[in-house]
């Protein structure tokens, strides 16, 4: 029970810790991470929209899938399809097992278990740079195959959506980072759990963003 | 309530800390405070947008008007637009929010005091960057709106020139996107507030019904902003990188702009006006002395209100050829607002039927707001019909529809809870005599300058033009407007007056001047740092007249009391710090285009705003 | 389906905390879903492929349903929201319904309904 639950539980016997008072008997601040993350559902469903809706509307290539002209070493060649599904699939997978060990790092930290949280907030923190990393590679790869910023509605649609994804990535692995670093200093007891529960469910909402994208984005030919 | 991400435990000692001064009010996290921060500098900026349309309507005043140039025409009713919504109504409303939902819901402060601060600093540096522009002459010039393409920095082949080249649009895009992260944190902040820090008793279907339309709006800002943020963001890209998201050169649709613009635009509209619904709603039962007509009929007419307003938003778009599927849809679900709109307008005349009327300023004004709003309501409906909007698209017939709903209905309702809750908020009463000749001023001025827009609009005068020739027939409406405007204005100049005469007099009001059905009644005016010495216990939607009718009539004024014992959130300056972190983070990108070394200031700007939260989350929230 | 065939017991212990066992499990569905969407995006456009004809239509439905059932499990296990307070699921709902809805309508507006009319 948290103290914000005791005290609603005691009112109802006539008597309210004032200062812990709250009439859901949940946690203010989660109350607010929910209520950012669903906020952030309207930002990236923009962002999704827009890939869609400029779908197959780019005038010169490269394309995602298919083969297309495009502009590469100063002359128009045909070009192949961009996308790298096994480096992808790879990131995917990372990053949806990051998720797990972020729940059982939590897990941990509300059983007061120091080794199991410190052990697998690390794990999380590790595939969090590592899915950053892989953004970071195949961002570049792409730039080498001739997909600028502004090469064509593709490349545009593409680059801010998975970019705006990856920098919501960033803030999740300084979050956690430095949750990391209380915990190796031992300031998150059980009884703080919360503050990293709350940067928890901002990174399982990043990767529930990126379960939407993959197949959206990467998937659909 | 621990605020901060790493909580860590409050010293033994209280901290005391500065009262009053200047430090004071900077790091103040006192939601009364940042409330009458909001106030004063809203109301700044709304006398500056009020001086915009009068450059305006001088302009118009007889045909080919000679004052401005075409370019600055286009600058002051782009940044008239943008000032009156950005940094007029919403900070307006935002200052009720803040001194008054947490009065009204019987709470101490709201959930996040710091971020609170924060969203404050945020606007008031964002509304200062977006009035920078003026200053190095390159003002804003595309429409409150900013249509693709008139916002595009890139050479169009048809003209050989690009549509907007210079800084103005990037003023506009950055400003509107600081002001943006203000108002979803301060709409975060309200929505926790109103969901969790509600007193005992106090069941959501018990919350006074301006706390119910401020938790609408806080919905609205939080879904709908974000989508602003997308479009902004793909605007500054098209501007500076050279893509080509709102660009038909690169494949891009212009078309697309405006979809997510109004997406965003429309769920506005509501942010603007439900807060001066809440009021009304407030007012009227109160000067009639009689409950509120339909209490849960006006709950759900207002979420339905906030629910539908999404999937109306390409009624402003009629003019772009969607089809008849699109124009259909879009025209029926218009038509459907109308009706919860109308259930309001019918409980509010139910409220005060039969009713013994008080006839105060803060009533007439919120009379006047339903009857004004219901002349604005009713032209809306006329252009929800696509084949009439179609004939009266970029006219001033609908200018004068948003006029009426936004003048007459918002800045009515807005003024009207000035007059309901200066004493509450200053321990003073405004005067009652100034304050019945600023009604009359801005009701007579209001009507001249707007009513006749109807006319001119109906016989083709469009909107955005920068003068007309003589002959046809726009020259007397138009003269009757300007005269109305500065009728207008001058009613606001009574308001000033009466402002400073109050701020001289004594301190005259009581804890309850009106006979309020509210908690903020309860409590000594102006309110402790506290609020509420115990946290009330709620019985019903009007706490206050229980507690009347249970005292037999009359209640005690309200006893000053030491606090003791009693932890209020610690003063801080970080929100501030964090701030500025934020402006100079997003204000550094304005030269983008020009200076790219520019990139340093941003970096240096994200370490700043790095650094301040940081120091943010690990200092003592109490 | 596997998924809840595999965790029906969790249901049994109505508000009780999930284990690492059940993590674990759930962790393990959400890679075999993931592989089988890249099973069907591989299939569905390699002709020489078995199953090729059958998959190829239906390459976008079976996506969307096996992403949606991977939201679903991040969201009611990992982000604990099937025993949370149902205040949470709804401010996590609601907003999702609206961004369907707003995806939804632009890809209607901008490819169907304008190119049917004009």
């Amino acid at each position: 029970m948290t103290v914000a639950q005791a005290a609603t539980a005691s009112a109802e016997h006539g008597e309210i810790d004032e200062h812990h008072w709250t009439s859901t008997g949940l946690d203010t601040r989660k109350l607010a991470i929910w209520g950012f993350i669903g906020s952030e559902c309207l930002f990236f469903a923009s962002l999704i929209a827009t890939y869609l809706v400029y779908r197959g509307q780019s005038l010169v290539g490269p394309l995602p899938h298919t083969e297309s002209q495009c502009m590469l070493d100063g002359k128009m060649q045909a070009c192949e399809g961009i996308f790298e599904i096994p480096l992808v699939t790879f990131g995917t997978a990372v990053l949806l097992f990051s998720s797990l060990f972020v729940v059982l790092a939590l897990y941990g930290a509300q059983k007061g278990d120091r080794k199991m949280l410190i052990t697998w907030l690390s794990a999380t923190v590790i595939c969090g740079l590592f899915f950053i990393g892989m953004q970071v590679y195949e961002f570049y790869h792409f730039y080498h195959k001739g997909l600028g910023y502004s090469t064509n509605l593709f490349s545009s649609t593409f680059y801010t959506l998975t970019g705006f994804h990856g920098s919501h990535v960033t803030l999740g692995v300084i979050w956690l980072s430095t949750m990391l670093v209380l915990a190796l200093r031992g300031k998150l007891p059980p009884e703080k759990a919360l503050n990293l529960e709350l940067a928890a469910l901002y990174w399982h909402f990043v990767d529930v963003v990126w379960i939407v994208i993959f197949p959206v984005v990467y998937l659909m030919r | 309530m621990a605020t901060s991400v790493l909580e860590r435990r409050a010293p033994a000692v209280p901290h005391t800390h500065a009262k009053t001064g200047l430090w004071s009010w900077i790091t103040t996290v006192d939601h009364k405070r940042i409330g009458i921060l909001y106030g004063a500098t809203s109301f700044l900026f709304f006398l500056l947008g009020g001086l915009e349309a009068l450059v305006i309507r001088l302009q118009l005043t007889g045909p080919n008007g000679k004052l401005v140039d075409p370019d600055t025409y286009n600058a002051l009713f782009t940044m008239h637009g943008t000032t009156m919504i950005f940094l007029g109504v919403m900070p307006l409303s935002a200052m009720f929010f803040n001194y008054f939902i947490p009065l009204q819901i019987g709470a101490r402060d709201v959930a996040f005091p710091r971020l609170n601060a924060f969203s404050y600093w945020v606007f008031l540096l964002g509304g200062i960057f977006i009035n920078t522009s003026f200053l190095v002459g390159a003002p804003p010039d595309g429409g409150w709106f900013g249509y693709a393409n008139l916002t595009s920095s890139r050479i169009i082949p048809a003209t050989a020139a690009a549509p907007s080249p210079g800084l103005n649009i990037d003023f506009w895009v950055i400003g509107l996107q600081i002001l943006g992260i203000a108002s979803i944190a301060a709409a975060l902040n309200f929505f926790v507030t109103i969901v969790n820090l509600r007193a005992p008793g106090m069941k959501m279907l018990r919350m006074p019904m301006f706390v119910w339309m401020s938790f609408v709006v806080q919905v609205l800002l939080l879904l709908a902003f974000p989508v602003i943020t997308v479009a902004l963001i793909y605007l500054m890209m098209d501007r500076n990188f050279g893509t080509s998201f709102f660009m038909p050169d690169g494949g891009g649709d212009p078309i697309m702009w405006q979809h997510l613009f109004w997406f965003f635009g429309h769920p506005e509209v509501y942010i603007l006006i439900l807060p001066a619904f809440g009021i009304t709603s407030e007012i009227l039962p109160v000067f009639s002395r009689k409950p509120l007509f339909g209490y849960t009929a006006m709950v759900f007419s207002g979420i339905f209100i906030g629910f539908v307003g999404f999937g109306v938003w390409s009624h402003h778009m009629f003019a772009t050829g969607m089809g008849p599927f699109a124009d259909t849809f879009f025209s029926l679900a218009t038509m459907v607002i109308a009706l919860p709109t109308g259930v309001k307008i019918f409980n509010w005349i139910g409220t005060i039927w039969g009713g013994s009327l008080r006839y105060t300023t803060a009533m007439m004004m919120a009379i006047a707001m339903v009857a004004l709003f219901i002349i604005g309501g009713l032209s809306g409906v006329m252009h929800s019909a696509a084949p009439a909007d179609l004939q009266q698209t970029d006219t001033y017939f609908i200018v004068a529809h948003f006029h009426y709903v936004l003048f007459g209905g918002a800045i009515f309702g807005l003024t009207a809870g000035a007059y309901y809750w200066w004493p509450k908020m200053f321990g003073r009463l405004l005067d009652e005599t100034l304050g019945k000749i600023h009604f009359w001023l801005m009701f007579i001025g209001m009507n001249a300058t707007f009513f006749p827009m109807h006319i001119l609009g109906l016989n083709g005068m469009p909107r955005r033009v920068y003068s007309y020739p003589e002959g046809l027939n726009f020259e007397f409406w138009n003269l009757i407007e300007t005269v109305g405007a500065f009728v207008l204005a001058s009613g606001f100049l009574v308001f000033l007056v009466n402002i400073i005469k109050t701020w001289m007099g004594p301190k005259n009001a009581p804890a309850d001047p009106w006979h309020g059905a509210t908690l903020e009644w309860a409590i000594p005016s102006p309110p402790q740092e506290f609020n509420f010495p115990k946290l009330p216990q709620v019985g019903s939607s009007v706490p206050q007249w229980d507690a009347r009718r249970a005292a037999g009539g009359h209640l005690p004024e309200p006893a000053l009391v030491s606090g003791e014992g009693i932890h209020m959130p610690n003063p801080s300056f970080w929100p501030l710090m964090a701030a500025i972190g934020v402006n100079l983070t997003l204000g550094s990108l304005l030269f983008i285009r020009q200076l790219p070394y520019w990139y340093g200031l941003t970096l240096f700007g994200a370490a700043w705003l790095f650094v301040s939260v940081y120091k943010w989350a690990f200092e003592p929230a109490h | 389906m596997s998924a809840h065939a595999t965790h029906g017991h969790d249901d049994d212990h109505g508000h009780s905390h999930p284990t690492p066992r059940t993590y674990l499990g759930v962790g393990v569905i959400l890679f075999a879903l993931t592989a089988l969407e890249v099973l069907a995006y591989e299939v569905g456009h390699r002709p020489t492929w078995p199953l090729h004809a059958l998959v190829e239509p239906m390459v976008v439905p079976i996506l969307l349903i096996l992403s949606a059932f991977k939201f679903v499990l991040v969201a009611g296990f990992y982000m604990h929201l099937k025993q949370d307070s149902k205040i949470f699921t709804n401010l996590f709902v609601w907003p999702i319904v609206l961004a369907v809805a707003l995806a939804l309508a632009l890809v209607i507006l901008f490819n169907y309904w304008v190119k049917e009319t004009f």
